[in-house]
């Protein structure tokens, strides 16, 4: 028997044809794809963009070609590469230091630069009045312009920084090389190079830089030169950044976030996916007559599943196309809500990319997840089409397999492309798996409990709405699924917030500070102590510091270690200028893992020290290592008597090397100091007499910086959030959708309860119960999985004992159970408008 | 006169629960070319079943089917299929019309089933034979029952099929409509030459054809002409 002719056309015409008049249904499976789509295409395309344009905007990022800077004065070797270079083209010293503003007595913590040269060569000094970014050269700054506008500054003021007094001749407005959220904490004022030595802050403990910049010929190669300066430099505590380097460094900080979000959008795409496969289901139900008749007309087993197929290609490829345009779309809000977190201006655009990414998945992705519902279509008997048949074949296992493999093989591929590190997309699908099992266990175990301990003494309404939850072709799975999943997303989110913000909260206690200062030299310490505790505020810690850099690791010399090839020592180790202190006990936030903590020492052998966990792995030293230090030309022999876990994320001073007492007391030094002030204003009086009486002393606010945290953090978390709400969206028209399919079966039982009696009311309830069960149960086990989540992620990535937020409980649980509620019930509304009359005789026809 | 579907010792036993029923019991019988035949019993009787298997929309569990020449019992599930669509055609009790297609498209699949060309125009002529070419477009939903199993008749004769199978094809109608349906049915029987085979309750019905069988309990009861 040979095969019939119709070919793919008749395929495409069928699948058109019946599509056409399944247009509602078919619709509401196009939109779950496309909000799918639409959130990994718009935060897809906009990290590429945002890469783009940092790679684009790279030299004005830098303000030159490249830039060679050192923590200290550089010496003859490095001098001599620089003019090997052809000289530094400008040049520049920064630090932070308190800055004072005479005219109204206001004080700030500031970024002061003192440039020199042509810089920038590249991007703009943007001023106000622009004519001030030249006339400053003569002998004035130019001040941040917000820091003007928040302590009414104008043009003319004047702003004295140690001992140097200069006019202000205008509002900074951009420039390049400051960061926006670093300048949060210090904004930047430009002065001339020349009164950097006058002002008298350039003393010990200080933190400088020093950074000379240079313009290259066009066409030199940089990366050639990062390879052959980089090393000579490295090996003289000196750095040298290209604008490459610059928009690698700076495209790393955001692909991190970028990459995160690209999840939590996948994440929703494959909800809708979750949804098809689940609505496509019951569309393939309502389809077996017609499917038995096509059979009976001599349609083949393979026609009549192509014709299904066919047609989920489509919607996968519409709701592609419609999410890369809804995408597009949302991209232009990303930079509104990230305001100037982001580092350049990001000119949106649709790319071929984004359409082909678009595309790809939405058709990847619902066919992937139609191919186990559209199996049954193979197993329809053409009998059916006589009369009702039970179901005899099942879907092969073989087939089953292949589908669910396929699944888990594109979503970790996806995984893997988006995050490009194997072990996190493995933990990322095995994660996500772990949460649709679990809520696939908990709904089907919901549903047998339900089954087993039905409650028949119930009345008639709540025992129709509880058998809703378990009849055939029931929503119970995918809507606990889709909801659990959006409403775990929202809430691990919600948690871990509150984590990072509850690590970096100072302790609202009598006892915690609240305030550092910083670079108090030796003898200060007195004076500056004396002024706090006659404005009333007692010091709550001294901390004494000592800079030191690592001569020998295990009796090996850092220049020797620099030259092994092989070693595995970090370049912080080798090159950083550690700040040490000293005291006899530990404090709270660190604690010892390994070893002794040794609080005194008095002798000439080796100096026992403690090391932080990074320090240790990154210096590859363990107990009993011996370490030295070159304290100012002074070497310090010691050895690894301790290993402390130290939790930076505290808001106070914390260290890598800590020295026991009786060693470093006579060594040259400057000191830290933390205070508690009780309000705004008297610390505002404190920093004005600090920086009147010792203009080299910094002042971290603490508090202005948690508020700058928590700013940062809401910028993020609105972005995650929004993110979080496609789930949600995504859900909705899951549900939707859901309803939609059974609407027909739905309007049917109403007619015929309301032919028995049942009043609309009876109806409605009915439909309200079952809603308000499957919102609570769904958002519950996403709360609850959410609190799992979350602990865990305290235990292993925080180091810290999570204690939920009521939060998800009492807001986001409510809101999303009231949410499934009205939608379902709103949707509801044309079973019962009606008449019974009018369904059944519709029905019969 | 040649033998259009023959039958030989056909038995079927379906399970119901935990019971084997048996629905069909070394029932034989043949039909010639361009002969009508009824099947008829009370229900329940296996007429359903008879007329499913004859058409090799199920497989049989003992016993041998010829249809139009081929041993159903050599052909798969798409074999079938195939020779469904080149010799066979189909009228049932509730229309079964796609609902989602219009009349027109309806009338055609058959034929595009087998690769015709201007298939809607040979559809055209169909449904004006039936009377209903002014519904070409309107869907089944639109349609009254007569009119549904009219369009029925039209794609059931669309590929001017060797052999008919109807199952209560007036079932579902008011006498009247029924009436004119079975005219119909018999007018394209004889124009087109294709045999009959009607499972009916309709006794009437059933004299009107050239040869019957009257079912009970799965077994040949009677034959008639």
């Amino acid at each position: 028997m040979g095969k019939n002719n119709a070919g793919f056309l008749w395929l495409l015409k069928m699948a058109l044809r019946d599509g056409k008049a399944s247009y509602g249904k078919l619709l509401l499976f196009v939109f779950s794809i496309t909000l799918g789509v639409a959130a990994v295409v718009s935060v897809h395309s906009f990290s590429r963009l945002l890469k783009e344009n940092i790679a684009l905007q790279s030299k004005s990022l830098l303000g030159a070609d490249y830039v060679i800077e050192s923590d200290r004065p550089v010496n003859d070797k490095v001098q001599g590469i620089m003019d090997s270079l052809g000289g530094s083209d400008a040049k520049e010293i920064n630090f932070l230091s308190m800055a004072a503003f005479p005219g109204n007595n206001g004080t700030k913590l500031m970024e002061v630069r003192g440039v020199e040269g042509g810089f920038p060569f590249y991007g703009d000094l943007e001023t106000n009045p622009s004519s001030a970014k030249t006339s400053f050269k003569a002998g004035g700054a130019l001040v941040d312009a917000t820091t003007m506008l928040q302590l009414n500054l104008k043009k003319g003021d004047s702003i004295k920084l140690g001992a140097v007094t200069l006019p202000i001749a205008g509002a900074l407005e951009n420039v390049p090389g400051s960061t926006s959220v670093f300048g949060a904490i210090a904004p930047p004022v430009l002065i001339p190079f020349q009164f950097i030595e006058t002002t008298g802050l350039v003393q010990t403990g200080s933190r400088i830089e020093y950074k000379y910049y240079f313009k290259a010929d066009e066409g030199q190669d940089m990366a050639l030169l990062n390879e052959k300066v980089e090393p000579v430099l490295d090996a003289e505590d000196a750095d040298l950044d290209t604008h490459l380097s610059e928009a690698r460094r700076l495209g790393r900080r955001y692909e991190n976030f970028g990459k995160f979000l690209n999840l939590v959008g996948f994440i929703a795409l494959l909800l809708g996916c979750v949804g098809i496969a689940s609505g496509m289901g019951i569309y393939v139900q309502m389809k077996v007559k017609s499917i038995a008749v096509l059979k009976c007309l001599g349609a083949s087993k393979k026609q009549s599943y192509l014709i299904f197929f066919v047609q989920i290609a489509c919607m996968g490829i519409v709701g592609g196309l419609l999410g890369t345009i809804i995408g597009y779309g949302l991209q232009q809000l990303f930079p509104v809500l990230l305001g100037d977190l982001i580092p350049v201006e990001v000119d949106i655009a649709l790319s071929l990319q984004s359409i082909v990414l678009g595309l790809s998945l939405g058709l990847a992705m619902s066919v992937l997840f139609a191919l186990y519902p559209l199996m049954k279509t193979l197993y329809v008997s053409p009998l059916q089409a006589l009369r009702v048949v039970q179901e005899t074949q099942t879907r092969s296992k073989r087939a089953t397999l292949l589908v669910g493999f396929g699944i888990i093989s594109f979503v970790f591929g996806f995984s893997y492309w988006l995050l490009d590190d194997l072990l996190r997309s493995f933990f990322f699908v095995v994660g996500l798996l772990v949460v649709f099992l679990i809520l696939t266990a908990v709904a089907r175990l919901f549903m047998a409990l339900l089954k087993r301990f039905f409650p028949y003494s119930w009345g008639f309404v709540p025992r129709q709405s509880l058998k809703n939850l378990f009849r055939p072709q029931n929503q119970t799975l995918v809507l606990v699924l889709s909801i659990g999943i959006g409403t775990f997303l929202i809430s691990t989110l919600y948690f871990t917030k509150d984590m990072l913000l509850e690590k970096a909260a100072i302790e609202d206690s009598a006892n915690s500070a609240n305030m550092i200062l910083m670079d108090i030299q030796s003898q200060q310490v007195e004076d500056v102590s004396n002024t706090i505790e006659a404005s009333g505020m007692p010091v709550i810690d001294k901390i004494s510091i000592v800079t030191m850099r690592v001569e020998t690791l295990n009796g090996k010399h850092v220049e020797d270690i620099r030259k092994d090839t092989t070693s595995q020592v970090g370049r912080w180790i080798l090159n950083h200028e550690f700040r040490v202190t000293y005291r006899d006990s530990l404090i709270g936030s660190e604690k010892v893992i390994e070893g002794k903590w040794v609080n005194n020492f008095n002798s000439d052998m080796d100096i026992p020290i403690s090391v932080s966990s990074d320090f240790a792995n990154m210096a590859k030293v363990t107990i009993g290592d011996p370490v030295s230090f070159n304290v100012q030309g002074r070497i310090m022999n010691t050895v690894v008597q301790s290993i402390r876990e130290v939790d930076w994320s505290r808001l106070q001073p914390n260290f890598s090397v800590v020295f026991p007492s009786g060693v470093l007391e006579s060594a040259p030094q400057f000191s830290v100091m933390t205070l508690r002030t009780p309000n705004d204003d008297s610390s505002a009086k404190l920093q004005q007499k600090l920086v009147s009486d010792f203009p080299n002393v910094s002042i971290l606010d603490l508090k202005r910086i948690l508020e700058l945290l928590e700013d940062i953090l809401a910028k993020i978390g609105w972005i995650i959030n929004f993110m979080a709400f496609f789930s949600i969206f995504v859900g909705v028209a899951v549900l939707m959708g859901a309803i939609y399919s059974s609407k027909h079966q739905r309007v049917k039982q109403g007619a015929l309860l309301r032919t028995l009696g049942a009043k609309t009311f009876q109806i409605l309830k009915m439909i309200a119960i079952e809603y308000t069960i499957l919102g609570f149960l769904g958002a519950f086990m996403g709360v609850v999985l959410a609190v799992l989540g979350s602990t865990l992620l305290a235990w292993m990535l925080f180091d810290t004992t999570f204690v939920p937020s009521v939060i998800p409980f009492a807001i986001i649980l409510p809101a999303i159970t009231f949410l499934v509620f009205a939608l379902g019930v709103g949707n509801s509304v044309g079973i019962v408008r009606n008449s019974p009359l009018a369904v059944l005789k519709k029905e019969k026809e | 006169m040649s033998k259009i579907l023959k039958v030989q010792n056909l038995s079927k036993t379906y399970r119901s629960g935990e019971h084997d029923l048996n629905v069909l019991n070394n029932v034989s019988f043949d039909v010639d070319k361009g002969q009508s035949f009824a099947i008829v019993g009370p229900s329940g009787s296996g007429k359903t079943t008879l007329l499913g298997l004859c058409a090799g929309l199920d497989t049989t569990d003992d016993g041998e089917i010829w249809l139009c020449g081929e041993s159903l019992s050599g052909l798969d599930e798409d074999g079938r299929a195939v020779l469904r669509n080149q010799n066979v055609g189909f009228v049932f009790q509730d229309f079964q019309l796609l609902p989602t297609l219009t009349a027109l498209e309806n009338v055609i699949v058959p034929l595009e089933l087998r690769g015709v060309k201007n298939a809607s125009d040979h559809g055209r002529e169909l449904l004006e034979k039936v009377g209903l070419l002014n519904r070409a477009e309107h869907y089944p939903s639109q349609l009254s029952g007569g009119e549904q199993q009219r369009v029925a008749l039209a794609r059931a004769f669309s590929n001017k099929p060797s052999i008919l199978f109807a199952d209560e094809p007036t079932g579902n109608l008011d006498d009247d409509t029924g009436a004119r349906i079975e005219e119909l049915l018999f007018e394209l029987n004889k124009e087109q030459g294709t045999a009959l085979v009607i499972v009916t309750h309709d006794l009437e019905l059933a004299k009107k054809t050239d040869k019957s069988i009257r079912l009970r309990s799965g077994k040949i009861e009677e034959t008639i002409g």
